[in-house]
């Protein structure tokens, strides 16, 4: 058929804006500032691999935290009547249609030092508490913002699950918990796997949520890239090279999530 | 049992909107302060719409996502009945591909994309510079693939004799993508569509890489904002929006609900 043509515009497109754009990438990231080849800046990385850590385990303690938060709400949203249901989705939508750095920034006045938790803290006699400024901040807006992004897959998947293989294992003796074991868990994991890459990836990668709630001092992989492009320290090049390092562990969480569903995809919200 | 996850449900949805009620709240208040209320007043909505910035970056966001979506649409929709036309293995690449901008980190996005516009500058000579043009060339770029992806669908449920039928019946190939393709993946444009245009107006990250210092966008301006210490305008701008976004959904809501009782009655 002809009509392959009409798809011509758009991989020019792809071509020069994605494909392109990521080659310059590698490409920066294994020149110098001079042109020629070098792998200093590949090496350079090794220098922020306390900043990488950091990254991955506050992420990783996000996606945790989202996911054993997210996943009875899940399961009690998809045992709700219908008319309840698209209510109660509705709700979980609904504030991430607010933009992120308003939600982070209403998380900034309620945990400053004059915040309002303090002050309800003080009518208890406790504190003042630092609470800005600190990991469980940063870690705190990750979990506000991305939690959404956990508990769509999971109900998603959820809605699903027939109420009657529930019943059947309930009758052929199978308490609460071998239910869950048995039936409900495996049938939840294509769910559970795209709700943690949905919500590691953005995790990982942020700048703002970190700079906003974390201060000065909790440094992130976003704020590093942030710093070599923006900031007064204009380096492309070990910014490409710490760009490559965050691709990569982007690429490693999600063949390993591929290990453990073949079907990620049925719980993708696109 | 029933009554836990009750309370848990109630539990959650308190975790979401306490931090949003609170700025709403403090919206009406007359002092700067974040944490006491002195009293109600409208003074920051006064201020929010005499702040020439922020009305600019408003402007500039709504012209950025009206031409990004009406591009995308355009090149997503052709793109996707191209694709749909594909063997397997092509299709496959063009996929994967068009996936990358979804499944990449925004920030590698966005820094890929500045790199490419200053290469495009310094090294090859074109004369585009950080602002509108490159903000409007990255947005297509992030949107196009949800429009894609919302067409695919919609042309694989469609019957494939229908295009031959209208081509058997004298229609050139263009006129039967025209006017039998295209009503029939008529839902799947406009959802794309839609899609391209909320997530051009919500895009903080990877305009924030290509914008340069010229154009500023509502979620430039907005970030700007909170580094600075205290900005109660932003109380007065969340609430607005929120109050918008519940306006926008309380009526698509509406409208879907009307919609699928037609339909059911069109099919009775």
């Amino acid at each position: 058929m002809r009509n392959k043509v009409l798809s011509a515009p758009y991989l020019f497109w792809m071509v020069l804006f994605t494909v392109v754009p990521l080659i310059l990438v590698a490409y920066y990231a294994l020149t110098g500032a001079d042109g020629g080849f070098t792998l200093k800046n590949v090496s350079d990385v090794r220098q922020f691999s306390g900043v990488i850590f950091r990254s991955v385990w506050l992420a990783v303690i996000a996606t945790l935290i989202c996911l054993v938060m997210a996943y009875p709400l899940a399961y009690s949203m998809s045992r709700l009547r219908p008319q309840m249901q698209r209510v109660a989705l509705l709700m979980v939508m609904l504030p991430m249609w607010i933009n992120f750095l308003l939600r982070t920034y209403a998380w900034m006045t309620l945990l400053e030092n004059t915040g309002l938790i303090n002050q309800l803290l003080g009518l208890l006699g406790i504190g003042p508490l630092q609470l800005i400024n600190t990991q469980g901040a940063v870690v705190l807006g990750m979990v506000y913002n991305y939690v959404p992004f956990m508990i769509l897959p999971l109900y998603s998947v959820m809605t699903k699950i027939d109420q009657g293989l529930i019943h059947a294992a309930q009758d052929l003796g199978s308490n609460t918990l071998g239910v869950f074991v048995n039936v409900v868990l495996p049938l939840s994991m294509p769910g559970i796997t795209t709700g943690i890459t949905m919500v590691f990836v953005p995790a990982v990668s942020t700048f703002a949520i970190s700079r906003m709630l974390g201060g000065g001092q909790n440094l992130m992989i976003g704020d590093l890239i942030e710093l070599q492009f923006l900031g007064t320290s204009y380096n492309p090049n070990l910014g490409s090279a710490i760009s490559m390092v965050l691709m990569v562990l982007v690429l490693l969480l999600m063949s390993a999530m591929n290990q453990y569903a073949d079907e990620e995809k049925e719980g993708m919200i696109i | 049992m029933k009554h836990l996850s009750r309370i848990y449900t109630g539990f959650c949805m308190f975790f979401l909107y306490l931090p949003i009620f609170v700025l709403i709240v403090f919206s009406f208040n007359e002092s700067k302060s974040r944490a006491v209320f002195t009293g109600f007043s409208f003074k920051w909505y006064q201020a929010l719409f005499q702040n020439d910035v922020i009305l600019t970056a408003l402007g500039n966001t709504l012209l950025i996502a009206l031409i990004s979506t009406l591009i995308s649409t355009l090149i997503g929709v052709a793109a996707a009945i191209g694709i749909n036309a594909m063997n397997r293995w092509l299709r496959g690449v063009v996929l994967n591909t068009t996936y990358m901008p979804i499944v990449n980190p925004e920030i590698v996005t966005g820094v890929s994309l500045s790199l490419l516009f200053v290469f495009m500058r310094q090294v090859l000579g074109l004369p585009i510079e950080l602002g509108f043009m490159s903000l409007i060339l990255a947005h297509v770029t992030f949107s196009t693939p949800y429009v894609i992806l919302n067409v695919l669908p919609k042309l694989r449920q469609m019957d494939k004799n229908l295009y031959h039928a209208a081509m058997d019946l004298g229609c050139s190939p263009m006129q039967a993508v025209l006017r039998v393709v295209l009503p029939e993946i008529m839902p799947g444009i406009i959802t794309g569509a839609f899609m391209a245009f909320t997530y051009s107006i919500d895009d903080f990250i990877i305009s924030y890489f290509v914008s340069g210092p010229a154009v500023q966008t509502l979620p430039i301006v907005i970030y700007s904002m909170t580094r600075k210490k205290v900005s109660p305008e932003i109380n007065a701008l969340s609430t607005i929006i929120f109050l918008v976004v519940v306006g926008v959904l309380f009526i698509s809501n509406i409208a879907q609900d009307r919609w699928a009782i037609e339909t059911r009655k069109r099919l009775n």
